[in-house]
């Protein structure tokens, strides 16, 4: 077992207004003390915003700009760029956004943000849904998975950010999971040594929204992650592929069962479900294979 | 005090980046479409040149322009931006973004046919439409009022702390060339002081902006924007009386003219003032007791002038080269709002003039009044021309 050291720099309070038990406060708070207090962050509509607190509280010590759901990445894009107009080359850029507002609604900004390369970090919190408004479907939200819009399950796989921000050649995109924390800490040390637009996506369970119990979050994201529902890697340039867990110990079922969005599927569909699991998978162990 | 400014011919949207130059902004964020691009066009010669110390930002829509062009206000920079029609519409809710945390951005609008059908005339639905999202909005007659109206755009939103929405018609005064008077560097520096803001996205200070509030913060944010837009209409009459000190060009936020013994007075707003211009010309040299009144400051609504300016006036004429459909014209709209309880009320009279860019030359003008001497007031705006 790892030791995580490091060291609270208190930029993330308690008495945040997450769920019980939701483990994006977890990945936040360590992304925050990886970070350090020279960071302005940007964040939509999302969870996030509502961890962040109502006025006049705020849970984060770092200031936050909170812009609209599709904006995420051009807003950040003005934050660096004025900061760079003011010589403040030395302030780290940050989004924290959810899928919603990154897979789909905030998909054009965040293309033209990478393509442009724009020196920032952005963090998408994928909680496969648009939790904060009861749990409905996103571009995020993987095949059968039931939501709010999609009562008989989404009849469409998930789909694959990771691979969308490496046809950008983005200098940096990595997955992570706060179950896996050095590997966040490590990760997120990566990205802020690397300029130019860095993409880390974070798996973080939702409790209510995937039907969980309240002390689940860290055990579905690492189920996620060993069962290949979830790979942890990264791309460098578009090119570099590092699969970070090479290995595959459980079968997706033992995630899916564990889990009230599924609880719908017939044997049939837990074997699709594998079979493009196997697929992605293959693809990503050849990517990473080629590579190194 | 002004001989070292210089007289260029320039187009209308060039004298408008002239205006954003000499206001000296750090930031833009910019998006093409006709008629703007000249502007957007411009501004980057000017920084390839190293006339121009600003970060310009080219983003994938006027949605992400407007986005970052709040976000970079907010670190404390001084902000200009350009669009028109169907961008200005794609920016509504960012717009609301932008007065909501208080952004002095100064954008230029370049009045437009709003599509659907696809056109490119001017049209002033695309700015009359964004009333209510807490942009100060002012309207220009001529290229040399839209350079003198960024530069004073900049100072009125920093004193207020509003974004400001300049517009000018498209091609009547985009395109147009004509001789501008481009101040020097140092007259607009004396006039327009550096930007600091008193809130800004600085670690240092880490003030957060934007985050949920209660029902009542909610309603005290719209109170404080409605307290400073009532202020935008002092400030931006003090602004102007500044600027035409130094300078020896002024507009004032409502510009009657020839209206003290007017029994007919023609109100409108952009390039349609000159052509009336002309006309009350062309007819006070036959007789004829006309006036024209050009509303240049529409947001704030300059509701106290306007009912002094109107006062004992038998007959208004409102022009519109816009259209609410299901209300009409929206000036007329508005005026009939300002006037309403007014003891010596003119008969207001509101005409759907040059909607979608049809040409409106001075003999339809005429026409109009002839017409309104013929008819009773009518509620409702009336087609024509």
């Amino acid at each position: 077992m790892e030791l995580l050291d490091i060291e609270d720099q208190h930029l993330f309070y308690s008495g945040h207004a997450a769920c019980p038990g939701c483990v994006e406060a977890l990945a936040m708070r360590h992304i925050l003390n990886t970070l350090g207090p020279d960071t302005v962050a940007v964040v939509p509509p999302s969870c996030t915003a509502i961890i962040c607190g109502a006025q006049p509280c705020n849970s984060l010590k770092i200031p936050v700009y909170q812009t609209t759901l599709e904006s995420s990445a051009a807003a950040a894009s003005g934050v660096r760029r004025a900061l760079d107009a003011q010589g403040k080359h030395h302030t780290t850029v940050i989004v924290m956004a959810g899928d919603g507002g990154t897979y789909d609604i905030g998909f054009q900004a965040l293309s033209s943000a990478v393509e442009r390369n724009e020196d920032m970090i952005y963090f998408c919190f994928d909680n496969e849904g648009y939790m904060n408004t009861g749990a409905q479907k996103s571009s995020a939200t993987p095949l059968y998975a039931s939501t709010g819009s999609t009562p008989a399950g989404k009849p469409s796989k998930k789909k694959d950010l990771t691979e969308i921000m490496a046809a950008h050649e983005i200098p940096y995109a990595a997955t992570a999971t706060p179950a896996h924390l050095t590997d966040l800490v490590r990760k997120v040390k990566k990205a802020k040594s690397i300029p130019g637009a860095r993409m880390i996506t974070v798996l973080i369970p939702c409790l209510p929204g995937w039907g969980l119990p309240d002390d689940a979050g860290i055990a579905a994201a690492r189920l996620a992650v060993d069962t290949g529902m979830f790979p942890l890697y990264e791309v460098e340039d578009g090119q570099r592929y590092t699969l970070n867990q090479t290995t595959r110990t459980r079968p997706v079922r033992d995630y899916l069962m564990m889990q009230k969005r599924y609880g719908h599927l017939t044997a049939e569909q837990f074997d699709e479900v594998q079979a493009t699991v196997d697929r992605s998978w293959a693809r990503l162990v050849e990517r990473s294979a080629a590579a190194h | 005090m002004n001989q070292s400014s210089k007289k260029m011919l320039l187009t209308g949207n060039h004298a408008v980046a002239w205006g954003a130059r000499l206001a000296r902004p750090k930031f833009m964020a910019c998006y093409p479409i006709t008629p703007q691009t000249p502007i957007l066009e411009k501004l980057t010669e000017f920084q390839m040149a190293g006339e121009l110390d600003a970060e310009i930002l080219t983003p994938e829509s006027e949605h992400s322009a407007m986005a970052a062009c709040i976000s970079a206000s907010m670190t404390g920079v001084r902000v200009f931006t350009a669009t028109s029609c169907q961008g200005l519409l794609l920016m509504h809710e960012v717009l609301h973004y932008a007065s909501g945390v208080r952004a002095p951005i100064v954008m230029c609008n370049v009045n437009r046919t709003v599509a659907s059908p696809w056109a490119f005339w001017p049209d002033q639905t695309d700015s009359v439409s964004q009333r209510d999202t807490g942009w100060i909005q002012l309207y220009s007659e001529s290229g040399q009022e839209s350079l003198d109206t960024v530069i004073q755009a900049f100072k009125i939103a920093e004193q207020v702390v509003c974004p400001v929405l300049v517009n000018q018609d498209a091609f009547y005064i985009s395109h147009a060339l004509e001789p501008v008077d481009v101040p020097a560097q140092e007259t607009v520096d004396r006039y327009l002081p550096p930007f600091q803001p008193e809130h800004v996205l600085d670690p240092e200070r880490g003030e957060s902006i934007g985050n949920v509030v209660s029902p009542e913060m909610f309603c005290q944010h719209r109170k404080d924007i409605g307290q400073a837009m009532q202020l935008a209409i002092a400030v931006a009459q003090e602004c102007d009386s500044e600027w035409e000190r130094l300078v020896g060009r002024g507009y004032g936020i409502i510009d009657p003219y020839c209206c003290d013994d007017a029994e007919l007075v023609i109100v409108t707003m952009g390039s349609m003032c000159g052509t009336v211009r002309h006309t009350v010309d062309e007819m006070r040299s036959r007789g004829r007791a006309v006036g024209l009144l050009k509303v240049r400051l529409f947001r704030p609504l300059p509701v106290e002038a306007l009912r002094d300016a109107l006062a004992g006036i038998p007959d208004v004429l409102v022009l519109d080269r816009n259209f609410s459909p299901g209300t009409g014209g929206v000036l007329h709209q508005e005026l009939k709002g300002a006037l309403y309880g007014m003891a010596d009320a003119p008969h207001m009279h509101g005409y759907l003039a040059g909607v979608g860019g049809v040409n409106v030359p001075p003999r339809k003008i005429e026409e109009f009044v002839d017409q309104v001497h013929r008819s009773k007031p009518a509620i409702h705006s009336v087609w024509s021309g």
